[in-house]
């Protein structure tokens, strides 16, 4: 088969994609999104050869409209175009899992800086105020105080981007230490792995502690229900413990990164995701 | 094997694995430079882009 690596770094992650997809004796067509044009009807030249493709797009703007056009040409590509749109956003992805019945933090958005405020202090102190594009933990709020509120507040509405006047505000979870990344392809958990830290962030990127996680019935369960409010594919979903071996999904994201996890588990996770491309690609072929 | 490259930023040699990507960040062990490999046969370097607030997962 020939599967199309949509890109603009090659990260770990893709490295190991490709190793995978190459030792297995398919074709892969690296395909630059830095490089291509998208016309309305026609397909770039490098997209005629691809079986599927898969969006490992390091930009969430590249990423929503490339995969917007690519799909718009019937050329298959994961994940859709629907979910990319659905996780890129943090309202949208928390909209989706909140009218799905799955269990999500509490959360309000407001647009001026005045009604913002007005939710902190109902909410209470701690509470998160996040950028509803972003990643990595990058420009995450932990909000201990009314005057450390106003002073945030009035940062993003005069400095940041349109943006960040979207004030996505979101109770504080008193998590153990740690949250939880699945990878799974259309709901089935590849592999699992708790993130420990003693900062409130807990992402991989901020230095977060990796080892295995064993999923119960019931996470197993919300992960599943998580993937199907954002439309499927191959996701990395975040939950949050909450006691009682109940959890909260805060996150579901698209263009998920895996290398951490492959190196925190025994499971291989390039070789997994690969078997999904290859199932979804012949599923594609036959269709 | 490993191919051997000129960091554009200090003039230095970068050496590069041998399954080395188009699109793959090095890092000069010289002076810490991020480089963008844009090609592999002959190797070409540039300057890394600067991380931007959509980048991510």
């Amino acid at each position: 088969m020939n599967i199309g690596v949509l890109y603009s770094r090659i990260r770990r992650d893709e490295k190991l994609l490709l190793n995978e997809l190459r030792e297995r004796g398919h074709e892969v067509t690296k395909l630059d999104v830095r490089k291509l044009r998208f016309d309305l009807s026609e397909p770039p030249a490098a997209l005629s050869a691809c079986d599927l493709v898969v969006d490992r797009c390091l930009a969430t703007s590249r990423s929503v409209y490339a995969t917007r056009f690519i799909d718009s040409y019937g050329v298959p590509v994961v994940n859709t175009p629907e979910t990319a749109a659905v996780c890129a956003d943090k309202a949208e992805n928390s909209l989706a899992l909140a009218g799905a019945g799955v269990p999500t933090p509490r959360t309000e958005v407001a647009f001026t800086k005045e009604t913002a405020l007005e939710i902190i202090e109902s909410f209470g102190y701690p509470c998160v105020l996040k950028p509803v594009v972003g990643s990595w933990g990058r420009l995450m709020a932990k909000i201990d105080s009314k005057s450390a509120a106003e002073a945030i507040l009035e940062h993003k509405a005069t400095l940041g981007h349109y943006e960040h006047k979207v004030f996505y505000v979101q109770e504080f979870v008193e998590k153990p230490d740690r949250d939880i990344r699945v990878v799974a392809v259309d709901g089935e958990p590849i592999a699992a792995m708790v993130r420990s830290s003693e900062h409130w962030l807990t992402n991989a990127a901020k230095g977060a502690h990796t080892s295995e996680f064993e999923l119960d019935g019931t996470a197993r369960d919300l992960v599943a229900r998580a993937s199907d409010a954002v439309g499927g594919g191959l996701l990395g979903i975040d939950l949050m413990e909450t006691g009682s071996g109940s959890y909260t999904v805060h996150e579901v994201n698209h263009t998920v990164e895996f290398k951490a996890l492959d190196e925190a588990t025994s499971i291989d996770v390039p070789a997994r995701v690969v078997d999904w491309l290859e199932a979804v690609a012949t599923q594609e072929v036959v269709a | 094997m490993c191919y051997m490259a000129e960091c554009i930023e200090c003039g230095a040699s970068v050496s590069l694995h041998d399954d080395v990507e188009a699109g793959e960040i090095i890092d000069c062990g010289t002076c810490g430079s991020e480089l963008e490999v844009l090609e592999t046969d002959p190797v070409a370097l540039d300057t890394a882009p600067e991380l931007e607030e959509d980048w991510g997962e």
